[in-house]
C-alpha cells in the first residue's frame, strides 16, 4: 500500500494558523493502515489544532471527517452538503487523495497532513518498508520476485555492485543489498541462470521519466 | 580480446607484457595545472593514466576534461565514466567527445552513490548500470550505432574496461560470474578493487581462469599502498567491499610511526611480487591517492621500470 | 495508608494504562485540565504484559502535542508505581501538583475563563 507519515505538527499550523473553520478530512485507506492519516488520527490532529488556537485566544471551529477513500469522487461527493462551511480543509490522505478532494473542491485552500513516502508493506506495526517503485513494465519474473529497482540503491539491473558488503548496501548498513537477496532468493528457487543473464538497458518511459502516467482500459470502459 | 584499437594499453597487455596503469584525482577547482603535476610525476612509469569521475560522489573538474588535458600532454588516459551522474545521452555523448580527441581506453563505472559525496541531497541518474554502458560502448565501436538506434560513421575506437571486486559480496564465485556478464557486454579489460587479501583473490582468479574469462579479459591487479595503520584500520572497518586480513593491520601496527609508510610501500611491493605469478593477471592498477609520488618508486622495485614503448597509437 | 495527598486530583481508574488513548490525554486538557498524570504498574510487571509500555509511547506523543501547541509537555507525565506503594502515590501526586502550581493554570483553563491562580496546595480552587 501508499506508506505515509504523518506532518509534522509545526508545519500544519504554520499553514491554518490564520484560518477560522476547518475540516480535518482522514482516508481510510492505506493512511489508515500505517496509521497517518486515519479517523484517529484526525482526531488527534484536531484535538492538537483546538488546544493551539484556544490557549493562542483564537475562536476556530475544528471539525472532523474521514472517508472510505479520497482517490475517488464518489466519496469526495460526501463532502459537498458541508464544504461551504470551512475556509480550509486539511487532507490527511496520501498525495494522491488530497490532491483530489483539491481538485473537487478547487475554491478552497487544501493543506497536506500527511507526507507520503512510498510503496511499501507493513513489516511490523510501525516499521513500514518500501517494495515497488513503479516503474510500469515489472521484471519480478526475473529476478525471484524481488525488485532491484526498488531494492537496489542504484536500481542497476545486473547487480551486485562492488559496495555489496556482507549482504548490506554501502549506503546503510541497516539496507540489504537488493541483488544479493535476488541472487538468495533465485539460488532457493534453482533459477541461478537467470543471474547470468546480461539486462540490457531499461525503458523509462513507463516510469516517472516518461511523464504523468495514465491507464486506459478500454475493457472497462463503454 | 575482440576489437583492436589504437589503444596503447591494449597492444601491451596483447604483447604479453604485463601492464601498469595509476590513476589521478581531478581538483575541486577550475585549474587545471594540478592535473598537470599528477601526471608529470608518474607519467614515465606507467603505460596510461585512470581519470577518476566524480569519485565517491564528490563533485570534481570532470574526467572528459583532465583525460582531453593528458591526452594533449602526449599521454595515454583512460576515462572513468560513472552512470551515477549521467543518463544515456549524456554518457554516449562525452565518448563521442572523448573519441574525437583520440582518447581510446574507458573504464564503465557504476558509481558510488551519492549518499557518500559532497551532494547528498542530489537526485541521482543511473538510467544504466555498468554492464549497459560497456554494451553501449561496443555498439558504438563496432556497429556504429547509438542505443536509440541512429547510424552514424566516424565511430570511438574504445578499448572497453570494468571494475572488478573480487571481495564484495554474495560470493567469490558470483563475482567472477559477474565479470563474465561484464565480458559478454563487451569488457575487454578490468581493473580490480585493492588487494590485500592475496588468498581470495588468487581464489578468485582460479575461478576466472577455470570458466575461461581470463582468454576473454585482461586483469589488472588493483594495489593501494597504506600510508599507516590508522588508513589500514579505517578501510577495514569503515569502507564497503574491501578486505584487509588483520595480518596486514598487525603488520604495520607493529613498526613505528615513522616507518609505517615505508611499510606500506614494502608490502605493495611484495604483493605485486606474487600477484606476477598468479595466472590470468595481465598488469597491475597502482592507486596512490593523493600519493602519486610512491609511484615510480614501487614500478622500479618490482622491475617493471622502464615501461615499454609501443609504436603507433594515434 | 490515610497518607495526605494535595486534593485537587481527580483519579479515573483503569484496568490497565495501555487503555488510555492519547485522545483521553488530549481531550482532558480540551476542557480545562491543567495536568494529567498517568500512573501506570512498574514496566515488567504489566499484567497485559505491554500495556504500561504502550501508554508510556502515548504520553511522549502528547508531551510533544503539548510543547507545540504551546501548552508546555511538562503538564502530561507518565509515573510507574505497584499498588503496593502508598507512600510513592501520595509523593508523585504532591511532586505533580506543585510543578504544576509552578506552570500556572493551563492556557486553555485561562481561555475559557475559568482560571485563577492557586497560592497553596490544599486551597479551594474556583
Amino acid at each position: 500500500m501508499i506508506k505515509a507519515k504523518p506532518k509534522p505538527l509545526e508545519e500544519i499550523i504554520d499553514n491554518v494558523k490564520d484560518f477560522s473553520k476547518l475540516l480535518i478530512a482522514g482516508c481510510d485507506g492505506c493512511v489508515t493502515v500505517c496509521e497517518a492519516g486515519g479517523l484517529k488520527e484526525v482526531k488527534v490532529l484536531a484535538s492538537a489544532l483546538r488546544l493551539y488556537f484556544t490557549q493562542a485566544g483564537k475562536q476556530v471551529q475544528v471539525d472532523e471527517a474521514s472517508l472510505t477513500r479520497q482517490c475517488e469522487k464518489e466519496y469526495l461527493a460526501q463532502l459537498n452538503d458541508r464544504m461551504e462551511g470551512y475556509d480550509a480543509v486539511v487532507s490527511l490522505a496520501c498525495g494522491v487523495g488530497a490532491q483530489y478532494l483539491a481538485e473537487m473542491y478547487n475554491h478552497k485552500p487544501v493543506f497536506p497532513g500527511v507526507d507520503t513516502c512510498f510503496l511499501g508493506v507493513n513489516e511490523e506495526r510501525g516499521l513500514y518498508s518500501e517494495r515497488c517503485q513503479a516503474c510500469g513494465r515489472c521484471i519480478l519474473a526475473e529476478t525471484g520476485g524481488i525488485c532491484p529497482i526498488t531494492r537496489c540503491s542504484k536500481r542497476m539491473l545486473n547487480g551486485p555492485c562492488g559496495g555489496s558488503d556482507k549482504g548490506k548496501c554501502e549506503i546503510n548498513p541497516d539496507i540489504p543489498c537488493g541483488w544479493e537477496l535476488i541472487y538468495e532468493r533465485l539460488k532457493t528457487l534453482g533459477q541461478l541462470d537467470r543471474f547470468e543473464r546480461l539486462v540490457e538497458p531499461k525503458d523509462w518511459t513507463t516510469s516517472r521519466d516518461g511523464g504523468p502516467r495514465k491507464i486506459i482500459r478500454e475493457d472497462l470502459r463503454i | 580480446m575482440s576489437a583492436t584499437t589504437p589503444s596503447k594499453l591494449q597492444q601491451i597487455i596483447a604483447s604479453g607484457q604485463m601492464a601498469v596503469t595509476s590513476e589521478v584525482g581531478p581538483p575541486r577547482s577550475a585549474d587545471g595545472e594540478v592535473i598537470e603535476r599528477k601526471a608529470k610525476i608518474i607519467k614515465d612509469y606507467v603505460d596510461a593514466i585512470n581519470v577518476t569521475d566524480n569519485q565517491t560522489s564528490v563533485c570534481r573538474m570532470c574526467s572528459l576534461a583532465c583525460c582531453i588535458r593528458l591526452k594533449l600532454m602526449g599521454l595515454e588516459p583512460i576515462l572513468q565514466m560513472t552512470t551515477r551522474d549521467r543518463n544515456r545521452i549524456a554518457l554516449q555523448s562525452d565518448i563521442l567527445g572523448a573519441a574525437s580527441f583520440g582518447i581510446h581506453d574507458l573504464l564503465c563505472l557504476t558509481g558510488d552513490h551519492q549518499h557518500f559525496g559532497d551532494h547528498a541531497s542530489c537526485a541521482n541518474v543511473f538510467d544504466l548500470d555498468s554492464a549497459q554502458l560497456a554494451m553501449a560502448v561496443r555498439m558504438m565501436r563496432d556497429e556504429g550505432r547509438l542505443l536509440g538506434g541512429f547510424q552514424f560513421e566516424v565511430r570511438p575506437q574504445m578499448f572497453i574496461g570494468a571494475a572488478v571486486n573480487p571481495f564484495a559480496g554474495p560470493n567469490v564465485f558470483m563475482r567472477v560470474i559477474r565479470m563474465g556478464k561484464k565480458a559478454a557486454a563487451g569488457v575487454q579489460f578490468v581493473q580490480t578493487q585493492c588487494i590485500y587479501n592475496l588468498d581470495t583473490f588468487k581464489e578468485f582468479m582460479k575461478i576466472a581462469e577455470d570458466r575461461g574469462l581470463t582468454e576473454k579479459v585482461a586483469v589488472l591487479a588493483g594495489i593501494t599502498p597504506m600510508k599507516n595503520v590508522g588508513m589500514a584500520k579505517y578501510m577495514q572497518k569503515r569502507v564497503p567491499g574491501i578486505d584487509v586480513p588483520d595480518e596486514v593491520v598487525k603488520r604495520l601496527a607493529g613498526v613505528p610511526k615513522e616507518k609505517q609508510a615505508e611499510e606500506g610501500i614494502n608490502l605493495a611491493v611484495e604483493q605485486i611480487e606474487e600477484l606476477k605469478g598468479v595466472p590470468g593477471v595481465r598488469g597491475f592498477h597502482l592507486m596512490a591517492i593523493e600519493w602519486e609520488e610512491k609511484v615510480p618508486e614501487i614500478v622500479e622495485r618490482v622491475g617493471l621500470y622502464p615501461r615499454p614503448s609501443m609504436g603507433g597509437g594515434s | 495508608m490515610r497518607l495526605q495527598y494535595p486534593p485537587n486530583l481527580r483519579i479515573i481508574e483503569v484496568p490497565c494504562t495501555g487503555k488510555v488513548d492519547i485522545l483521553h490525554l488530549l481531550q482532558a486538557f480540551e476542557q480545562g485540565a491543567d495536568g494529567v498524570m498517568v500512573v501506570g504498574c512498574m514496566e515488567g510487571d504489566c499484567h497485559y504484559m505491554v500495556g504500561n509500555l504502550h501508554a508510556r509511547t502515548r504520553v511522549k506523543r502528547a508531551q510533544e502535542i503539548l510543547n507545540t501547541v504551546g501548552l508546555g509537555a511538562e503538564r502530561v507525565a507518565m509515573y510507574n508505581l505497584s499498588s503496593g506503594m502508598g507512600g510513592r502515590f501520595a509523593e508523585i501526586v504532591t511532586e505533580m501538583t506543585n510543578k504544576i502550581l509552578e506552570l500556572g493554570p493551563s492556557p486553555i483553563r485561562r481561555a475559557m475563563g475559568k482560571g485563577q491562580m492557586v497560592r497553596e496546595a490544599g486551597e479551594a480552587t474556583t
